[in-house]
């Protein structure tokens, strides 16, 4: 990858930022006496350092904003109130009991996990020589890995009772950081995608939810470690089908 | 407890972002996030490093949604505002304009490191990096900040003084 810096570079950084014990700092000291160019380059960096400070301390002391005194209820911004205005719309029919009952605040826990399916459904599904990074052929080295990078364990739920065959995976990054894909597929071609992201509140469990974005149907539900949805372009009671057969592999 | 570190929180987004609505938006954002994940934090580590690694997850994400924002560079004429007599370079540019000129992943390195005074290890947790990839980072921000400063840089023609 990348070839570490020298020590003696790190020295001089670490010294400039008072970050080295007695013995390295009168080491480097005695290097800075006799190394003229060395003695510049640390001048140089506490200066920079000064610099900066002088630049921004001033924000210390400002008075902080009203609305970064305490939680507060957000007040949303124009761009965040389209999203989730958008989102109210596209699920408002499908799943109106659960909006009516929570209103406008419940925006914030779904959201994304039906964006980030549907997104990682469209992005994916189409694509014909790459549409998964690891092949089901490599299953187990597959959840292996996905398993280490979201930090529990993970497999891939088998669907084949209902004609879909794992194509295989793949790594995605979500906002709140690895998410993981397992893409399926059915005789016709017909594909579907489950991810797997961090659930916010972790251990917060959930019922399903159904939404629907661009065409695309997406079943989540929130479960422990993660949140997990099923995103395809078919009936809602096909899909739910589906959705049910995953959530009883993985709690199971 | 969270908004009692505001003051430093904002100060290091105002160094990121150069710009005081969308620095003070950065921090209620990650502000609001780490309140409503307040149970992530475990109690007895270091609150400030926690909720710099929720403001750094929050921006970085930003920037990934958002298309990058372009300011525009003014030229600084250093001509009057140089010190008589004074030799040394640095302060001769606007150290806001040089800042801005460093890749984000450099930028937050050195305003951790510089601003708040972090130690490499605690750049390293924030941040989800090697502490290797925090030294070179260092020492390329560093570098790249330090040459700008000194009208050194490849980049742009050097500043010519107009008497």
């Amino acid at each position: 990858m990348q070839t570490p810096l020298p020590m003696d570079l790190q020295e001089l950084h670490a010294y400039a930022d008072g970050q080295l014990g007695p013995e390295a700092r009168a080491r480097v000291e005695d290097r800075l006496a006799a190394d003229a160019e060395a003695r510049r380059q640390v001048d140089d960096y506490l200066d920079l350092n000064r610099l900066l400070r002088e630049r921004y301390d001033a924000v210390l002391t400002e008075s902080v904003p009203e609305r970064l005194r305490s939680p507060k209820k957000r007040v949303w911004r124009p761009v965040a109130a389209a999203a989730a205005g958008m989102f109210l719309f596209t699920t408002g029919f499908a799943s109106g009991l659960w909006l009516q009952n929570h209103g406008f605040d419940v925006m914030g826990e779904g959201d994304h996990v039906v964006r980030e399916a549907a997104a990682a459904y469209a992005v994916y599904t189409p694509e014909v020589r790459h549409p998964v990074e690891v092949a089901a052929d490599q299953e187990q080295h597959l959840v292996t890995w996905l398993t280490n990078r979201m930090g529990a364990r993970i497999h891939a739920p088998v669907l084949t009772d209902q004609g879909f065959s794992l194509m295989g995976g793949r790594l995605l990054a979500f906002d709140d950081g690895p998410g993981a894909l397992f893409m399926y597929e059915d005789a016709g071609g017909h594909r579907i995608v489950l991810t797997i992201c961090l659930n916010e509140e972790e251990g917060k469990r959930t019922a399903f939810r159904f939404a629907e974005h661009e065409k695309v149907s997406v079943f989540y539900w929130f479960d422990g470690p993660f949140s997990y949805a099923l995103a395809g372009e078919m009936k809602r009671t096909d899909l739910l089908n589906l959705a049910e057969s995953v959530y009883r592999q993985i709690v199971s | 407890m969270l908004y009692e570190h505001a003051p430093r929180l904002r100060r290091y987004a105002r160094a990121l972002t150069r710009n005081a609505e969308t620095a003070d938006d950065l921090v209620q954002d990650s502000l609001e996030r780490a309140w409503r994940k307040r149970d992530r934090w475990e109690a007895g580590t270091d609150l400030r490093a926690w909720l710099f690694t929720v403001m750094h997850n929050v921006y970085v994400n930003g920037l990934r949604r958002r298309r990058p924002e372009t300011v525009p560079m003014e030229e600084h004429d250093c001509a009057d505002t140089q010190p008589s007599g004074q030799e040394r370079a640095m302060g001769c540019r606007d150290v806001e304009v040089g800042l801005a000129l460093l890749p984000t992943e450099q930028r937050e390195v050195l305003l951790l490191v510089c601003l708040e005074e972090m130690s490499y290890e605690q750049v390293a947790t924030v941040l989800g990096i090697p502490i290797g990839t925090v030294m070179s980072r260092l020492h390329r921000g560093r570098e790249r900040l330090r040459k700008w400063m000194a009208g050194e840089d490849q980049a742009r023609p050097a500043l010519r003084r107009i008497k």
